[in-house]
């Protein structure tokens, strides 16, 4: 048992701090709540993917670094912690290139792999539908055969990536006769094709990073289909235990955990800085109590990701415990920022850069998003201590 | 970073476990609370001579050189099956501070007869104040040639009724208030002005009132340096917390495995209540919260083991272990239903004994003012 990281990770958790402080020196972008998800620079992801940043875990003959599992959760815990803008590359880098290395053909990963590795790919997910969200295997967008052609028709929502998702990686119905989870098959393609429709969604914040993309006979070729015709939802599955596993369930809000510390030192509403008051070093401690909890899981997380499991009660777990403890973060920052957590960001007298305002609002939607605090409680209990169904 | 145990750590535990559960079956526990004593002396021989009271001692003193993570297994272990007895304020509280803070001669001394299971020792240090930091030792030692004269009263000192020894904390400078002019001292049990009463507590664990009237202590007794005790005192606070810690990971453990077992048995509605989507997710809360005491308790133990500063950790696992332990029974008394709330049931040994853990060495308000001292808050 040993709970060190190596001097090669000490290091490289070093280098990637270095290279953040010297992107916001330069001004480049300035710290930000959610910016694994909302926060799109281009221009970020590319100098992240010229240091070779982007599929770190993948093996070295796709184009990766064959890295483990925590020396990539050290990277994205550092980008999460300087609220950098890595939105355009995390879903790619996440979990879709991931899926292609595991499931696609070696023409797959020659033609695919590089332009995520290059930060080219901006990947949506096309999962969710209007009428399919933790019921995913209920999922109605065809894809009908036609020849060397898939012909694709439907609605996907909740599909990220903002204005900038240029590839869609996404499951459709393949086989209707076939029992619902047997029937269907994942798809990865540009968005460009014809017969794509992306719309925004405003989200509670008043944010886009979500859209609808509505398809009517999108033509793509069978060259599009990763892995097995039918296997779609199984191999889905697999890829939801990354999408689930990682540190951005935890600290997306870093950026307001430290803006909160320091709002507490500077503030005083009765003659002393709230941070000397009882209740309020109580709460901020508490916070820290249950974040370094939630790191200990997310760590744990990959270090079975390392021992080539699935973690699939693990990430069940910490993603469940890591959006309530963000929950609380934001609820208690709004606590703390008292009438003053009432202003919108551009507002004259907000606290915090506006950050709690946000954190509280987009927060809702964590124990949601990537599958629901209830379902992973579900699977808790079905698959780690075995309860029976009703 | 790697989280398995080694095989030696496998087979202490599982030797650890069926030992346990064998000398321990919930009848005998029952009876060792209820008696005068506390513990058994048969099983105590018998666990001196599988080497557990000197685990973590040198070979030269009797020991088997295991690590402190070696012992929080133990400790865990202990947890699952309720051990009654003074193995934590023998081995914890006693031979990890001498081992820390004794002579060589003191070492000598002491250290062998606890690796023998011939010496009970215990820690009497909180006083009525029931605070655990320095400001809270009032109880005088006063000089007297050579030797200190010690007065005042301590309570909730675990095993004091059998102990052979206690290591007393006592402040020897009447003029100093904070973490200067602490000592401890090594107090035979049976000296003239030694009286002791057994409390009776939730957790049947023989904490007691130990009385100090005129105790007459040779000042070779002392443990350490005169007046320097507090950081030797405050390194066994972070031990003993740690170790609750390990005792409690065994103890919502074992919960959480009755109450899921539970649920898996008892039909209501002609369906296992575990089929129910609310008990369900009861049990998936409750194995969140263990599995976040387990990995923050054997962090800090390894850290412990690896003789790596630790105060932060220390104070995020005992702050959330205590917290956590009272969801996991509030949760396991609601999945038993009215069936766990009698004596007769076993799940009332764990309730009681998460009580007291979760008090003892630091609550969880302690720890939050530590962390955010820790902060710079």
């Amino acid at each position: 048992m040993d709970f060190e990281l190596s001097e090669e990770q000490h290091k490289f958790r070093q280098e990637v701090r270095d290279f953040l402080e010297e992107e916001l020196k330069q001004g480049r972008w300035q710290p930000s709540c959610d910016a694994w998800i909302m926060g799109f620079d281009p221009a970020f992801t590319k100098r992240v993917a010229q240091r070779g940043w982007i599929g770190l875990t993948w093996p070295k003959e796709c184009g990766g670094r064959g890295w483990s599992f925590i020396d990539r959760l050290i990277l994205t815990e550092e980008m999460l912690r300087y609220g950098a803008p890595a939105a355009c590359h995390w879903f790619a880098d996440r979990q879709i290139g991931g899926a292609i290395v595991h499931y696609g053909t070696e023409e797959q990963k020659k033609e695919l792999l590089p332009m995520i590795l290059k930060g080219e790919a901006y990947v949506g997910l096309g999962m969710s539908e209007p009428d399919a969200g933790s019921d995913l295997a209920s999922l109605k967008t065809r894809a009908v055969e036609d020849g060397d052609y898939y012909v694709i028709d439907g609605q996907k929502t909740w599909t990220s990536g903002g204005s900038y998702i240029n590839w869609i990686y996404m499951v459709a119905r393949t086989d209707p006769d076939a029992p619902k989870h047997r029937g269907i098959s994942e798809f990865f393609f540009e968005t460009s094709l014809p017969g794509i429709n992306v719309v925004p969604i405003v989200d509670i914040t008043g944010g886009v990073h979500f859209n609808e993309v509505f398809f009517d006979g999108v033509r793509i070729s069978k060259k599009c289909l990763i892995g097995e015709k039918n296997r779609g939802f199984y191999q889905i599955l697999h890829q939801l235990d990354y999408e689930r596993s990682g540190m951005e369930r935890l600290m997306a809000n870093y950026p307001l955990f430290e803006a909160l510390i320091q709002y507490a030192k500077e503030t005083k509403r009765s003659g002393k800085p709230l941070s000397e008051e009882p209740v309020t070093r109580s709460q901020l401690a508490q916070l820290k109590i249950e974040l370094e909890i939630g790191r200990l899981h997310m760590y744990r997380v990959a270090v079975v990701m390392d021992e080539g499991r699935a973690p699939n009660w693990e990430s069940s777990m910490s993603k469940a415990y890591g959006t309530a403890f963000e929950q609380h973060l934001a609820s208690t920052a709004m606590e703390i920022a008292g009438l003053y957590g009432q202003l919108s960001p551009e507002s004259k007298w907000v606290p915090m850069l506006g950050m709690a305002y946000h954190s509280y609002l987009s927060s809702k939607g964590y124990s949601l998003q990537a599958g629901t605090s209830e379902i992973l409680k579900n699977i808790l209990a079905l698959r780690k201590l075995e309860l029976p169904t009703g | 970073m790697d989280l398995a145990f080694s095989e030696e750590q496998e087979m202490l535990k599982k030797m650890a476990r069926d030992f346990l559960t064998d000398k321990f079956p919930k009848t005998a526990v029952k009876e060792i609370e209820e008696s005068d004593l506390g513990y058994s002396p048969e099983v105590w021989k018998e666990m001196a001579e599988l080497g557990w009271m000197g685990l973590v001692f040198p070979e030269e003193y009797g020991g088997a050189e295991m690590t402190f993570l070696d012992l929080a297994m133990l400790l865990e272990e202990m947890g699952r099956t309720c051990l009654p007895g003074p193995y934590f304020s023998t081995v914890v509280l006693g031979g990890l501070l001498i081992l820390d803070a004794g002579s060589e001669e003191q070492k000598q001394e002491y250290l062998p007869k606890i690796a023998s299971g011939e010496a009970i020792f215990t820690l009497a240090l909180t006083e009525p104040i029931a605070r655990y930091d320095a400001a809270a030792i009032e109880m005088k030692a006063a000089a007297d040639n050579d030797a200190y004269i010690l007065n005042g009263t301590k309570l909730f000192v675990p095993d004091a009724n059998v102990a052979d020894y206690m290591l007393v904390v006592a402040r020897t400078d009447e003029k100093s208030r904070g973490e200067d002019g602490i000592t401890i001292f090594i107090v035979d049990a049976k000296s003239p002005g030694v009286s002791c009463t057994v409390l009776k507590t939730i957790a049947n664990d023989k904490l007691c009132e130990v009385v100090f009237d005129q105790v007459r202590v040779p000042t070779e007794n002392i443990l350490g340096q005169l007046n320097q005790g507090w950081s030797e005192v405050k390194k066994i606070i972070e031990r003993a917390a740690v170790g609750k810690c390990c005792e409690m990971v065994g103890c919502i453990q074992q919960a959480l495995d009755m109450t899921v077992d539970y649920a898996k048995e008892r039909k209501q509605y002609d369906r296992p209540i575990g089929s129910f989507q609310v008990i369900q997710h009861y049990c998936a809360d409750m194995i969140t919260d263990v599995e976040g005491t387990r990995l923050s308790a054997y962090q800090t133990a390894w850290l412990v083991s690896e003789g790596l500063p630790c105060t932060q950790e220390v104070a995020i696992a005992k702050a959330w272990a205590g917290e956590a332990c009272q969801r996991v029974m509030a949760l396991a008394h609601q999945i038993h239903g009215a069936i766990g709330v009698t004596i007769d049931h076993d799940l009332q040994y764990y309730t009681r004994r998460a009580k007291a853990a979760e008090v003892t060495f630091g609550d969880a308000s302690f720890y939050r003012e530590v962390v955010a001292q820790e902060m710079g808050l």
